[in-house]
């Protein structure tokens, strides 16, 4: 009795880290853009560009490293447009946000049709180029250890490095400090010297880089191929994940396991014929996120000047 | 002794020449000179919006300016940002305070120039260090550890300060020192100056309050509209002769107001006890009551509860405790909608963000509180005629410029957003007027006519309530002058018989009742 | 001729200020000139694909049916999202609305017996309400408890769609051995003569006539006309009545209108019940006059997210809600053609789309090219 208590918990355990590992990643994107100042409503396109140069890259080159970083290389290029727009253009972020996310659908299933004969779907890439499972067969058969990390991705562990060091990166280095100052208050870091639109250009890139792990997370390891529907509001979520975490690297990575966690709970309720029905325990995730938000006290702790283009000469 | 005479015996370490801006069409600067000497301090006079800070940000590579050169130390130099100004010594306190809220003291003043190990990770404990030992070697107190939202504002001076003197300084450019601080922060302000020139720095401070020009600087250049007016020597001349340059004619210090009998009290506070937005008591069981037919002057520096006290009376913030009344009703905790109805205006502290709806035409924002009454709304319709027509009476009544009633508030000038709020109100026909801060950034001209429509609600028998920072402007206006402190009433005291040093004492915190 | 180029692009720039229609012109044209090079460099001829687009949209009756159809229920939520802009809002939730709107009136049409004239209005009195308390709901948690409306509604996207799923598979509403709904009752049926082109009067009457055929071919009904006449009143509360008033007061700045005595919080409700309440007509229309049942469905349809773009490129006024929606129905009907003919990918819509609503970020941008003053980066 015990033992199946410990062994369904490890398995919750061990689909919550799958589930979160892709919004881990793009809400650590939208922690970058949004500490420097800009919004990032786009996250869900460039994931989704990300997530098609995974699957592609993975099924012609065949290593899952070589796709993975391909794919944030391409959600990379893909925030440079966003950067453009909001940095240089002084762009409505959100409304370039929005185009941003037409854009990447547009772009993945057009490209998908050129590559793959007119499908929308990548071809599957094969088990042995996927990405690599390290702790696989580590522990013993059945054990507590065994469940929750034998079937994880490499990517999952990535994702949690990442956290790490997006939090190192933010609050203990000079450029952390500076990519701060200029999402609270530009004008203040311009008078310092500290090039805004240098930094916001690279926090922005960054975004995309990080939202195209995101993506690969999904088409590389949870599944092996690119469709249509394989990121469908994953971005969004991630995004709420960022705000629910109050624009915080750690905070992103607990709010990110709270929808991974009750997507795991009921993917793990969905195996036993209960009588409540599975569409209504796929609900939950969003039924308790509101929950949380409406019992959660004190004010949202958005940087001071998110949203608002920086223009060096407006007269004050 | 002339400038030219006295200038020739010093050692000129800034020359700005013929600098010229133009913002589109508008020329924010034109042909201005200004030399800097070392060691001595040179005022920037003139009137808000007369080019003083565009000036001061072309200086310091924030704007670059259309036309003119600058020389530092003789040579020609060309400061694209603020990297190049720092390099050449110069440091700059913003009138608004370019700090950053969430950091602490030391985070700030390192920031862009930040004490690192390997791999840039932060060496705050190095910061510490660098920051106590500048903060001691010009004896400006500092917490390095304190988080700017939690210091006071001229704690937040100093750090602007040491920001300075930490990127190694040798002029100082101090925008409105002196607008947030109380008349003995002021005096410790102008030590702290002193104490930088006998250093060897050089200070530009701008102003345009005169007594401090006359306390704290060597030479004075006045501005005016963007034009250069005159560089003086200021032990040669007076507040009278600074002020009429500034200006351009004679000005007349004190408003015209003939004696008159308050009447009964109409609105009184007992015991009010309201929170600001962290929960702490910012107003504290504060008691005052107002007359029909007097101005109520309340005296402060910013932050003492006043923001909080005002938002109360009108209905913007709970009230924790206590009781407001108008007329001998209770209105304690009422929502703004009814407030309104029981006839008390309110000119608002900030206009553009709670005083007019700046994408909304001038008709529009007249009828703000009116919008649903006969005959500006029938059944729910708007009816867009009486609107427009009332607008255009309001518009020729106070004088609003442009005279259209369809042009949006936000192309407005101050001053003109001001009369808009103004003939609002006013014509609200209100027994009780508060008005916050109503000449804040308005020029000479516009605060005349702001202090004459406070005076002429007063002779027709109605109570107004005046919030200012402006001790000068609560000394002529007032009839009666309430001193705030930290949320309580320090003092009351005629306006006839005030005395700067006592209101100042009580501003401070020094007073007794 | 330089000379003439130089007056053309400074009739241009009078013409592209920003928010005006000449502006969106612009940024419509690019937008086609973006899609262009896309299909150009796949190598595929651009004027031959939207020669097939425009052809697809204009050449036979039952297209310009079908486009308008397709439009509807993209004018309703963009009309929703418009709303909502205009009061300061941001409404990611059409989506999740126009569902709640679509399964509240398929059980009304399903489960309700009612004659004909009275059926028709109840399922879409019913649906508009049940979705203006979905929309009114993020409003609530906003001025009640600060959640920002675009994770609520985002988190109540989510939720109308699992509950949608839910009653697929609910007994009594599940259409046995499908993954469907039952239809809604005929007489809830709105799609025009939808009984008589069955019947075999029907029939023979239309073989004499091909225009009427080609016609009546597509579930033509009268939700375009509903479309256009929401638009006309939403248009009329913004501008014309003291409840536009305080909304777009409360949009343009809630603090000047809390000082003003407005009700902030009441009207962040009413304007998110109101804008719910029009992407739900979206979802009711399309039920009674076109699909007549509910499917299952396994990710976002997209109407709402499509409707944000509507709003965007009719830069939030009503009016321009209904030429946008129009362009965007017109667009994603005729786009689809060019798949089969031509075999290129029929996704160009959605970059045509994207670069539209990108070029109306950046107004900076097209000010720029018009001036030509690209000399040292952008950056001013």
């Amino acid at each position: 009795m015990m033992e199946t208590i410990f062994s369904n918990f490890a398995l919750i355990i061990g689909t919550t880290l799958m589930y979160s590992t892709p919004l881990i990643y793009t809400s650590l994107g939208g922690v970058l853009a949004e500490n420097s100042g800009v919004i990032n409503i786009g996250l869900e396109g460039m994931m989704i560009i990300g997530a098609f140069a995974g699957a592609t890259l993975g099924y012609f080159v065949g290593n899952p490293w070589i796709a993975f970083i391909g794919a944030g290389v391409a959600g990379g290029i893909y925030g440079l447009l966003h950067a453009v727009a909001c940095v240089s253009f002084g762009a409505n972020q959100v409304v370039s946000g929005i185009a941003i996310n037409f854009l990447g659908i547009g772009v993945a299933l057009f490209l998908s049709r050129m590559f793959f004969e007119g499908a929308t779907m990548t071809k599957s890439i094969p088990l042995d180029f996927k990405m690599p499972r390290p702790l696989n067969g580590v522990f013993p058969d059945g054990s507590f250890l065994n469940i929750i990390l034998d079937n994880q991705y490499a990517t999952v562990y990535v994702a949690l490095i990442f956290v790490l060091l997006i939090w190192f990166f933010l609050y203990k280095t000079k450029y952390g400090l500076r990519l701060r100052s200029v999402g609270e208050h530009p004008t203040a870091a311009d008078t310092l010297g500290i090039n805004v639109i240098r930094i916001r250009y690279f926090a922005v890139i960054m975004s995309g880089v990080m939202a195209g792990f995101g993506g690969a997370a999904m088409s590389l390891a949870i599944v092996s191929n690119f469709r249509p529907t394989l990121i469908s509001g994953h971005g969004f979520i991630a995004l709420a994940a960022m705000i629910f975490g109050k624009w915080k690297p750690q905070g992103a990575l607990l709010a990110c396991l709270l929808f991974g966690g009750s997507q795991g709970l009921a993917v793990f309720l969905g195996q036993f014929n209960f009588e409540i029905s599975s569409q209504l325990i796929s609900m939950l995730p969003y039924v308790i996120t509101i929950v949380v938000l409406i019992g959660f006290v004190g004010k949202s702790a958005a940087p001071a000047a998110d949203g608002i283009p920086y223009e060096k000469e407006h007269k004050y | 002794m002339g400038y030219k005479d006295k200038a020739k015996s010093l050692t000129k370490v800034i020359e700005m020449k013929n600098i010229t801006k133009k913002f589109g069409n508008f020329v924010a600067n034109d042909s201005v000179n200004l030399d800097v000497f070392k060691g001595k301090v040179h005022a920037l006079l003139g009137e808000n919006g007369a080019g003083k800070s565009t000036l001061m940000n072309i200086l310091y590579g924030l704007y670059s300016p259309t036309s003119g050169e600058i020389l530092i130390n003789g040579k020609k130099v060309d400061i694209t940002n603020p990297n190049i100004a720092i390099e050449h010594g110069i440091g700059m306190v913003h009138q608004h305070f370019m700090l950053i809220k969430p950091f602490t003291v030391a985070q700030n003043i390192i920031l862009g120039r930040e004490p690192t190990s390997k791999f840039s990770v932060l060496n705050m404990k190095k910061a510490i260090k660098d920051v106590k030992e500048i903060s001691e070697r010009y004896g400006l107190y500092v917490d390095p550890n304190a988080k700017i939202e939690d210091i006071s504002v001229s704690m937040q001076q100093r750090v602007e300060i040491l920001k300075a003197l930490y990127r190694g300084a040798e002029i100082l450019i101090l925008d409105e020192p002196t607008a947030v601080l109380t008349p003995q922060e002021i005096v410790e302000l102008i030590q702290i100056i002193k104490n930088l020139t006998k250093e060897g720095k050089s200070i530009i401070l701008i102003s345009h309050k005169l007594k401090e020009i006359i306390a704290a600087a060597d030479f004075c250049l006045i501005i005016r509209r963007g034009k250069h007016i005159d560089t003086v020597v200021v032990s040669e001349t007076d507040e009278k002769g600074l002020a009429s340059k500034m200006v351009g004619r004679e000005v007349i210090f004190n408003v015209p107001k003939e004696d008159k009998k308050a009447g009964d009290e109409i609105f009184s506070i007992k015991d009010l006890v309201v929170k600001d937005n962290r929960g702490i008591v910012a107003v504290d069981n504060l008691n005052l009551s107002v007359k029909k037919g007097e101005i109520l002057g309340l005296a402060g520096i910013d932050g003492n509860g006043q923001t909080e006290l005002l938002e109360a009376i009108t209905g913007l913030r709970k009230v924790e405790s206590g009781e407001i009344k108008i007329n001998g009703e209770d209105i304690t905790n009422n929502t703004p909608f009814q407030i309104i109805n029981k006839k008390i205006s309110h000119i608002p502290e900030d206009r553009q963000k709670r005083g007019l709806i700046l994408d909304f035409d001038i008709s529009e924002n007249m009828i703000l509180e009116n919008y649903h009454n006969y005959p500006f709304a029938k059944r729910g319709v708007l009816q867009y005629n009486n609107i427009k027509k009332y607008a255009k009476e309001l518009i020729n009544k106070f004088d609003v410029r442009p005279r259209e009633e369809s042009k949006l508030t936000g192309t407005l000038s101050g001053g003109n957003q001001q009369k808009v709020i103004i003939a609002r109100e006013v014509t609200n026909d209100p027994d009780l007027l508060i008005a916050a801060q109503p000449t804040r950034g308005l020029d000479v001209g516009a605060i005349e006519f702001v202090h004459q429509s406070l005076i002429e609600q007063r002779n027709n028998d109605k109570a107004v309530f005046l919030i200012s920072f402006e001790l000068d402007e609560v000394m002529n206006v007032s009839d009666r002058i309430a001193v705030i402190y930290e949320g309580k009433i320090v003092g009351i005291v005629n306006a006839k018989e005030a005395k700067i040093e006592e209101l100042g004492l009580m501003m401070a915190g020094g007073g007794s009742k | 001729m330089k000379l003439k180029f130089k007056e053309i692009r400074k009739a241009l720039y009078i013409f592209a200020t920003e928010k005006t229609i000449g502006f969106t012109l612009i940024a419509i044209f690019l937008g086609l000139v973006i899609g262009a090079i896309f299909l150009a460099i796949a190598g595929f001829n651009p004027f031959q694909a939207y020669g097939i687009i425009l052809r697809g949209i204009f050449s036979k009756p039952s297209y310009i049916s079908y486009t308008i159809i397709r439009a509807t229920p993209l004018i309703l939520t963009g009309l929703s999202i418009a709303f909502a802009f205009k009061t300061g809002l941001f409404n990611i939730g059409a989506e999740g609305q126009y569902i709640i709107g679509s399964v509240v009136a398929t059980a009304a049409g399903y489960f309700l017996h009612l004659p004909l004239f009275i059926h028709i209005p109840v399922v879409i009195i019913s649906a508009v309400v049940a979705a203006g308390i979905w929309g009114g709901l993020a409003g609530y948690f906003k001025a009640k408890f600060g959640v920002h409306e675009v994770i609520s509604t985002i988190m109540l996207n989510w939720i109308a769609l699992y509950f949608q799923n839910f009653l697929i598979y609910t007994e009594g509403f599940q259409k046995p051995g499908g993954e469907t709904s039952y239809s809604i009752q005929p007489t809830a049926n709105m799609t025009i003569l939808k009984a008589w082109k069955g019947s075999v009067a029907g029939r023979e009457w239309l073989l004499q006539h091909p225009f009427w055929k080609d016609l009546l071919r597509t579930p033509m009904n009268w939700g375009f006309l509903i479309a256009i006449l929401m638009a006309v009143l939403v248009w009329f509360i913004l501008n014309k009545t003291a409840l536009g008033y305080r909304l777009r007061a409360v949009g343009f700045n809630k603090f000047a209108a809390e000082y003003g005595g407005i009700n902030v919080n009441k009207n962040l409700i009413i304007s998110m019940f109101i804008a719910g309440g029009l992407a739900g007509l979206a979802g009711a229309l399309q039920v009674v006059g076109v699909s007549h049942k509910v499917t299952l469905i396994a990710a976002m349809e997209g109407y709402g997210f499509d409707g944000i773009a509507v709003a965007l490129i009719a830069n939030s006024s009503a009016m321009g809600c209904i030429l946008a929606g129009l362009l965007f129905g017109a667009l994603k009907y005729g786009g689809a053609k060019i798949q089969p003919f031509m075999r290129a990918p029929s996704e160009v819509i959605s970059i045509v789309i994207g670069s539209i609503v990108f070029f109306i970020s950046i107004p900076k941008l097209i000010k720029l090219i018009l001036t030509k003053k690209i000399k040292k980066g952008g950056t001013k």
